[in-house]
């Protein structure tokens, strides 16, 4: 069950997105989230689904793997969709005692479902065809001019980067904890909600203590390594684009500009 | 009650990349009062075979039956199952969670559903099989030391009552003396209750000396299924896939090149000095 989460899990493939620099995937994302949320008519809508659905056809990730992302996203999607279809003041198509649906509540309730998906799977994308250090690697050049207004930008992407790797781990624990308990007969299903919510407290707590003792390790090996910050801190790898990468940003230039006239163009 | 494997396969992430055959083909019966060693390469697939004698896993193909009935049945009560075969993880210490030590060993009990007071008597006497002394009954788990936090996990597990122990590794990361303690505990457990006990070990030493039947695990099959003394007897076989027999059965096996005329039957280091002694003619 939780291993289905997929934010933040590397899914190893050998395909063009994966080896594009993590600085173009970064771009690429944050110019799609921003896109996503300029769109103002239907255009816009599918050239951005075209462009997600080619980047997807392009990483060779299975789209059934990538649409699993989406169960995690599922009761806020429908949470939000719920409230837009209910309390948006328009014109009314259907009433019952005090449910008011409104021709307004659908269209928005639509376009905040299909702007979710589209996050969700856009940022999807990036983490599943990036591994974390390297996705960290990117970050921190890329906010590197920073550094002389003496934001601390290694120290913020080493953390990042921190986080994201325990994501998974995180998950695997609570699953173990899951299990152990469940072999002592706990039961997670059953009851109403506060025995479910009682019956918590015996993963939370075996949870919460490891994640202080992993941190605690993990500051011990990496002060054992003499870890001091990012001063003078040489990469193995240095980050260099390539021709690929020149392409990609042409890419995404020509996504915000198709973008940009279709949002000033009336279609609907 | 017994336990009985029949074609069990099981894949991790069975529809994606990360897709692993973790169990192949297991054909097994584990009987009442066995104790088993279960042995094999990290990744050779026993702590997913363990997970699947109480029900934690489900093989994505065969079938489990305890008792005689099937497990994966809908109609059949995976809880109660779950009461009957205890399963003590690897690192069970970082299961801990109340406030103080007897309330955790009460988890299980309270979970099969006795009152408060079978709960603490059971619990108490969960406690004492691992030697757990009573001054340490009201601390709290995270104040004790790993050692104890290890019987008071193991307890959490005996104080259910099961009719079948499993247990994963549960000497990784102690002292000898602790890890000596706990073992034996777990054997005198095993004498007077006559509990089925399956134990997961990488210490050729400790299955030598405690299992009457031995299991080898290889790549997700099962490599060889026979008492300790047969199998460590095959110590080439076992090298080959990355294993190896106690250290004893070395040095009777050099003695024996070397022209001595002992037997190679001997795995612990009791056997081996009976059968040196015999050797030179003489009694203890």
């Amino acid at each position: 069950m939780l291993r289905e989460i997929t934010i933040g899990q590397y899914y190893p493939e050998n395909s063009v997105i994966h080896k594009l620099d993590p600085r173009v995937k970064l771009l690429g994302t944050v110019v799609f989230i921003i896109m996503i949320f300029t769109i103002n008519n239907i255009g816009g809508y599918i050239l951005t689904a075209l462009a997600l659905a080619g980047a997807i056809k392009l990483s060779k990730v299975p789209l059934k793997y990538m649409l699993k992302g989406l169960k995690a996203i599922f009761f806020i999607l429908m949470f939000t969709s719920v409230l837009n279809i209910f309390f948006t003041p328009g014109t009314v198509v259907f009433e019952y005692k005090f449910i008011k649906v409104t021709q307004e509540g659908i269209g928005l309730a639509v376009k905040i479902a299909v702007r979710l998906i589209f996050l969700i799977m856009g940022s999807s994308v990036m983490t599943l065809t990036t591994t974390p250090n390297h996705l960290t690697d990117g970050l921190e050049k890329s906010l590197s001019p920073l550094k002389k207004i003496k934001i601390p930008v290694h120290e913020i992407s080493m953390m990042m980067s921190i986080a994201l790797r325990f994501i998974p781990i995180l998950l695997e624990e609570t699953d173990k904890i899951m299990k152990a308990q469940q072999a002592r007969g706990a039961d997670f299903e059953t009851g109403n909600i506060f025995r479910r919510a009682k019956s918590l407290i015996p993963i939370l707590i075996p949870l919460i203590i490891s994640s202080f003792r992993r941190a605690n390790d993990l500051a011990m090996a990496m002060e054992a390594r003499c870890y001091h910050g990012g001063e003078g801190r040489t990469k193995m790898k240095p980050l260099k684009y390539y021709r690929y990468d020149y392409m990609a940003y042409l890419i995404i230039f020509l996504y915000i500009a198709g973008i940009i006239l279709l949002n000033n163009i009336t279609l609907w | 009650m017994s336990i009985k494997l029949e074609n069990i396969n099981f894949f991790y992430s069975p529809d994606n990349a990360f897709k692993k055959h973790a169990l192949k083909d297991i054909n097994l019966e584990i009987e009442q009062g066995e104790f088993v060693g279960i042995i094999g390469h990290t990744g050779s697939g026993k702590s997913t075979l363990i997970q699947h004698f109480n029900g934690l896993l489900k093989p994505t193909s065969g079938h489990l039956y305890y008792d005689n009935s099937n497990i994966f049945d809908n109609a059949y009560h995976l809880k109660k199952l779950r009461e009957k075969v205890g399963l003590v993880f690897q690192y069970p210490e970082h299961q801990l969670f109340e406030t103080t030590v007897l309330k955790d060993v009460c988890f299980g009990p309270k979970n099969q559903g006795l009152d408060e007071k079978s709960c603490i008597e059971r619990a108490g006497e969960a406690l004492k099989l691992v030697g757990l002394k009573e001054k340490y009954w009201d601390k709290s788990p995270f104040e004790i030391s790993g050692g104890q936090k290890r019987r008071a996990a193991i307890a959490g597990v005996l104080a259910m009552r099961p009719e079948v122990l499993i247990l994963d590794e549960p000497t990784a990361g102690l002292d000898p003396r602790g890890k000596n303690d706990i073992l034996n505990q777990i054997k005198k457990l095993y004498q007077e209750t006559k509990i089925t006990i399956i134990l997961v070990s990488h210490s050729m030493e400790d299955i030598a000396k405690y299992a009457n039947r031995l299991i080898v695990m290889n790549q997700g099959s099962i490599y060889f299924d026979d008492t300790p003394r047969n199998i460590f007897k095959r110590y080439k076989e076992l090298e080959a896939i990355g294993l190896a027999a106690p250290q004893v059965t070395y040095i009777m096996d050099r003695l024996r090149r070397k022209g001595f005329d002992v037997s190679l039957d001997a795995i612990t280091i009791e056997e081996a000095k009976e059968e040196i002694l015999k050797f030179l003619g003489r009694d203890k």
